[in-house]
């Protein structure tokens, strides 16, 4: 073969920057590896720093403080209306994501991580072949590889047009403008965390949702604290619901809607498509290898993230939900040891998952409606907030702290917390999953006074039957506990 | 692209399994229910047929690696396969636009098991472009449907580093936990489990304290020549449960005599019919008959105990375990239902397991789940011998060599062929007289067949 470039060999091949990505090539330099970390972007970050998490919690902040300063007009603080001026709030936001990747391109530096920037397809079980944004190309044989390529966002037929009218998450997150009528498609996380910041900004935000719930998933419980809150905060959320037909017009959409109780033809300034996320298994050349993808796209890993393929890994978004940012990092971790020969494995007691609307949404380990569905019996112990100094003086009763105990060993087996700071509160119980300690471990821990953290302290109580500041006589509850 | 063999679940309890034997390498062409590699756990050793068919790609085991059931063992082409799923490497293809249209799985549980089959549906047609499609359930609600969705409350109770420690010294933490008797493990437990050789405990939960604590040997080679020899995993499991019956149940053996001069020649008679129905008509297959008979008149020697519940479970079924001598140690298969079977068909089924056993292809199921076991060594010699009882079983049947010996009948020696039989049991359970009636019970049905119609079932 003359026609082909030269062939570079390289140690191990990173396939994406992410926070999965570029922390195993981080790990896997620091374990004195020869690391090539290979991603589009000018710098490490992935969707979480340029698309994700990090801009959209940049924006849900300052949603928070525009809600902040209009409920401070009952306490007596009126600031008037906020002028808000979207194209600094918009640059300030980059800047955010600026600092932090770049930070990444210089830890990646000094690690002598080396860069490319375009994207990589297999040729075989240990070729690449690297298309570089500049337009070059070129081969790497490497010893390991592990993947990296993260997720897409989920497209809809029929709402998969490229009109600037129709947003994804990505697009939303440019913040074009605050349109007057918005509507958003998928009652999800995104879906909801978008929605937060768009209502705050002063759009009318109007949300469906194709099931019969906010929230696919998660415990009614909590779900129905935040949904009391959007129902002031929204236009409508309309669920059972789902986009029939939707048409373009010069400057608006003209939405067609099914099912559920909202009028069925209306109009909106912008829609934002937020219906979950799909894994970018494509397109990367994975036939030449062993590798095997599951029934959803996603590539099939063993516990140390070792593909079908012995030399090649997959973690992150693209080797399995929960698609987060914590998890990826965790399994770029594990396989970048495993990658260097330790015996390590991806086996967490639990993964937290936090949903950053107002009030935040967090959960781990089990979850009632899973402990239901397995008949598996819980003890639950729920201390409401309504009963927490400290969410008083916010103002933020609207709250609840649940603790999911194995009733004969008291282990810790789950929580589920909605309210003012839950994703902040939600680690503490991680660990206590991770320790496997037991209700009194997180009763008989002082908690300072007066925090929100103390809810989980007193959720401890109340699972063992006694709570300083909830009268609840000792139950054993069955299997599921008592939702409703 | 490859599918995936995965190690199939092999039986309750068991975890993993270590490759023995590879029958197959890359290229080769395998047939479904063809046999792939040996394997052996706790409980036995076997042969794994594939349940695909199609040209090998990779092996991606290795002979002494420890298997996981769910763990992918063989990546394969499939021969013949219809079309599947759009390939996920198709989204830039004409496919494309039907692979965007096929909604993900709805929401819920869905079990890691065989995925492998779903990819072979083939895609549901794309809906009318004027009629969105459903949405598919936003990125929440996934915590369960990951293979590996973290199992909160697993068995022990071990922080992260302590997990982590164990692994890099190779040390289970479920037998470090049972080691103590406790669901709790700290970095020292795991270092001190480590150090005193990671010796597996014998009992779960240990019978007396400190008992079966592996006591420290002396170093023999002071004294000559020795050679250290790994115990099989048959042969640890095997030691285990002996200790533990040692231990924990109070056992009695009875011995009796049976007087088989008539069935002798009734056995020779009827041997060559029994040979070309294709089994042998061994005193094994006749006592598992007889036997079949006496268990329903003496149940409690069928039964289990239960200590914790103070109960005692007995059984509707009689499964009889065969002890059988292979060159890997002692295999115990059992026949099912031998109370549904005659000699003719418990000859068969016993020579059909026999072989199993001795040919390596039996599985843990086929050696699970029996009430009674018999164990016969007459073949190779011996007048008596104390068997001990495999628990959760309350007794077992030794048999030993029979012989041609002078008897007093009718005021005169006559030389009568007798088979010596032993009854060991659970005193717990089983008192003496019930033991001895049972035997007798034995006897007289071998010196009287006719007993066996007129009394059994």
């Amino acid at each position: 073969m003359s026609s082909g470039p030269a062939v570079v060999e390289a140690g191990v091949v990173v396939l994406g920057a992410g926070p999965g990505g570029y922390a195993a090539a981080f790990r896997a330099a620091d374990l004195g590896l020869d690391v090539t970390l290979i991603d589009p972007e000018p710098e490490p970050g992935g969707v979480c720093l340029f698309r994700g998490c990090i801009p959209s919690k940049a924006l849900l902040h300052q949603a928070a403080l525009i809600d902040e300063a209009a409920a401070a007009a009952e306490r007596g603080i009126a600031f008037g209306r906020p002028e808000i001026d979207l194209a600094r709030l918009r640059a300030w936001k980059d800047g955010v994501v600026q600092t932090l990747t770049r930070g990444l391109g210089q830890l990646a530096k000094s690690r002598g991580v080396r860069r490319m920037h375009g994207r990589g397809a297999f040729l075989d079980r240990d070729l690449l072949e690297v298309t570089t944004e500049e337009g070059g190309w070129s081969r790497l044989r490497f010893q390991h590889c592990i993947v990296a390529t993260g997720s897409r966002p989920a497209v809809v037929p029929g709402l998969d047009t490229d009109s600037p009218l129709v947003m994804n998450s990505t697009e939303a997150l440019e913040l074009p403008d605050a349109p007057g009528r918005l509507l958003v498609v998928g009652g999800g996380y995104i879906g909801l965390e978008l929605a937060t910041v768009y209502a705050a900004l002063g759009s009318k935000v109007t949300v469906v949702e194709m099931t019969d719930g906010l929230l696919p998933g998660v415990d009614r419980d909590l779900v129905r604290v935040l949904a009391k809150r959007l129902g002031q905060r929204l236009e409508a959320v309309l669920l059972g619901t789902k986009v029939a037909k939707l048409t373009l017009e010069a400057d608006r959409c003209r939405v067609a809607l099914e099912g559920g109780a909202g009028s069925p033809e209306q109009t909106f300034d912008r829609v934002l498509v937020a219906v979950g996320r799909r894994p970018n298994a494509s397109g990367l050349g994975l036939k030449h290898t062993a590798v095997t993808l599951d029934e959803r796209g996603f590539v099939v890993v063993d516990a140390q993230r070792r593909t079908a393929e012995r030399g090649i890994f997959a973690i992150g978004d693209v080797a399995g939900e929960p698609m987060l940012a914590h998890k990826a990092t965790h399994e770029g971790l594990v396989a970048a040891e495993a990658v260097a020969g330790r015996p390590v494995a991806f086996e967490p007691a639990a993964i937290p998952a936090v949903v950053y609307t107002d009030p935040e949404i967090a959960w781990c380990g089990l979850t009632e409606a899973r402990a239901k569905r397995e008949g598996r019996a819980v003890q639950v112990g729920r201390f409401p907030w309504a009963a927490s100094g400290r969410a008083l003086t916010l103002g933020r009763g609207d709250g609840l702290t649940k603790l999911l105990v194995d009733p004969d060993s008291r282990r810790v087996l789950g929580a589920g917390i909605v309210g003012h700071g839950a994703g902040e509160l939600i680690a503490e119980v991680v660990h206590a999953i991770e320790m496997g300690a037991v209700a009194e471990d997180l009763a008989l821990t002082i908690h300072p006074h007066p925090t929100l953290s103390e809810t989980v302290m007193e959720a401890a109580e109340v699972a063992l039957g006694q709570a300083v500041h909830i009268y609840a006589p000792a139950t054993r509850r069955g299997a599921g506990g008592t939702e409703g | 692209m490859s599918k995936t063999f995965t190690l199939p679940a092999l039986g309750e309890g068991i975890d993993f399994a270590t490759v023995v034997e590879l029958f197959v390498k890359p290229g080769d062409t395998i047939a479904e229910e063809q046999a792939i590699m040996s394997l052996e756990t706790d409980k036995a050793q076997f042969e794994l047929p594939s349940t695909m068919a199609g040209t090998i790609e990779r092996v991606l085991v290795a002979v002494g690696d420890d298997v996981a059931i769910g763990q992918a063992v063989l990546a394969i082409a499939e021969s013949g396969a219809p079309a599947a799923a759009p390939p996920p490497d198709a989204a830039e293809t004409p496919q494309a636009a039907a692979e965007k249209a096929v909604p993900p799985a709805p929401a819920g549980p869905v079990a890691p098991g065989p995925a492998l089959e779903k990819v072979k549906t083939p895609p549901r047609p794309p809906p009318p472009a004027t009629n969105a499609a459903p949405e598919p359930p936003a990125a929440p609600a996934r915590e369960e449907r990951s293979p590996d969705a973290p199992r909160p409350g697993g068995s022990v109770a071990a922080a992260p580093s302590v997990r982590r420690l164990a692994r890099e010294l190779g040390v289970r933490l479920e037998d470090v936990a049972a080691s103590l008797g406790s669901a709790r493990v700290t970095a020292s437990d795991v270092e001190a489990f480590k150090r005193s050789g990671g010796v597996r405990p014998a009992a779960e939960p240990p019978p007396v304290a400190g008992l079966l604590q592996p006591q420290p040997l002396p170093d023999f080679s002071r004294w000559g020549e020795i050679e250290i020899e790994d115990m099989s995993k048959i042969r640890r499991k095997t030691a285990e449960n002996m200790a533990r019956a040692w231990i924990e149940i109070p056992t009695v053996t009875h011995h009796d005599e049976a007087d088989i001069t008539k069935l002798e020649r009734l056995r020779k008679r009827y041997a060559p019919r029994v040979k070309e129905a294709g089994g042998n008509l061994t005193w094994t297959a006749i006592l598992l008959n007889v036997l079949a008979g006496a268990l329903k008149r003496f149940p409690k020697l069928n039964a289990s105990v239960d200590m914790a519940g103070h109960r005692i479970i007995y059984k509707k079924y009689v499964h009889i375990g065969v002890a059988v001598d292979t060159e890997r140690g002692l295999l115990v298969p059992v026949i099912r239902d031998v109370d549904e079977k005659n000699v003719v068909e418990l000859a068969k089924a016993l020579h059909e397991m026999s072989e199993a056993a001795r040919s390596r292809n039996i599985t843990p199921e086929m050696m699970q789940g029996a009430t009674f076991t018999i164990t016969n060594l007459g073949g190779i010699g011996g007048v008596a011998f104390n068997p001990i009882v495999n628990p959760p079983q309350v007794a077992i049947l030794g048999v030993s060599r029979s012989s041609t010996r002078p008897v007093w009948r009718d005021e005169k020696f006559e030389p009568r062929q007798i088979l010596p039989l032993a009854v060991s049991y659970d005193h717990r359970i089983i008192d003496g007289a019930e033991a001895a009636r049972f035997l007798r019970w034995v006897c007289e049905a071998l010196e009287e067949p006719f007993l066996l119609d007129l009394e059994g079932q």
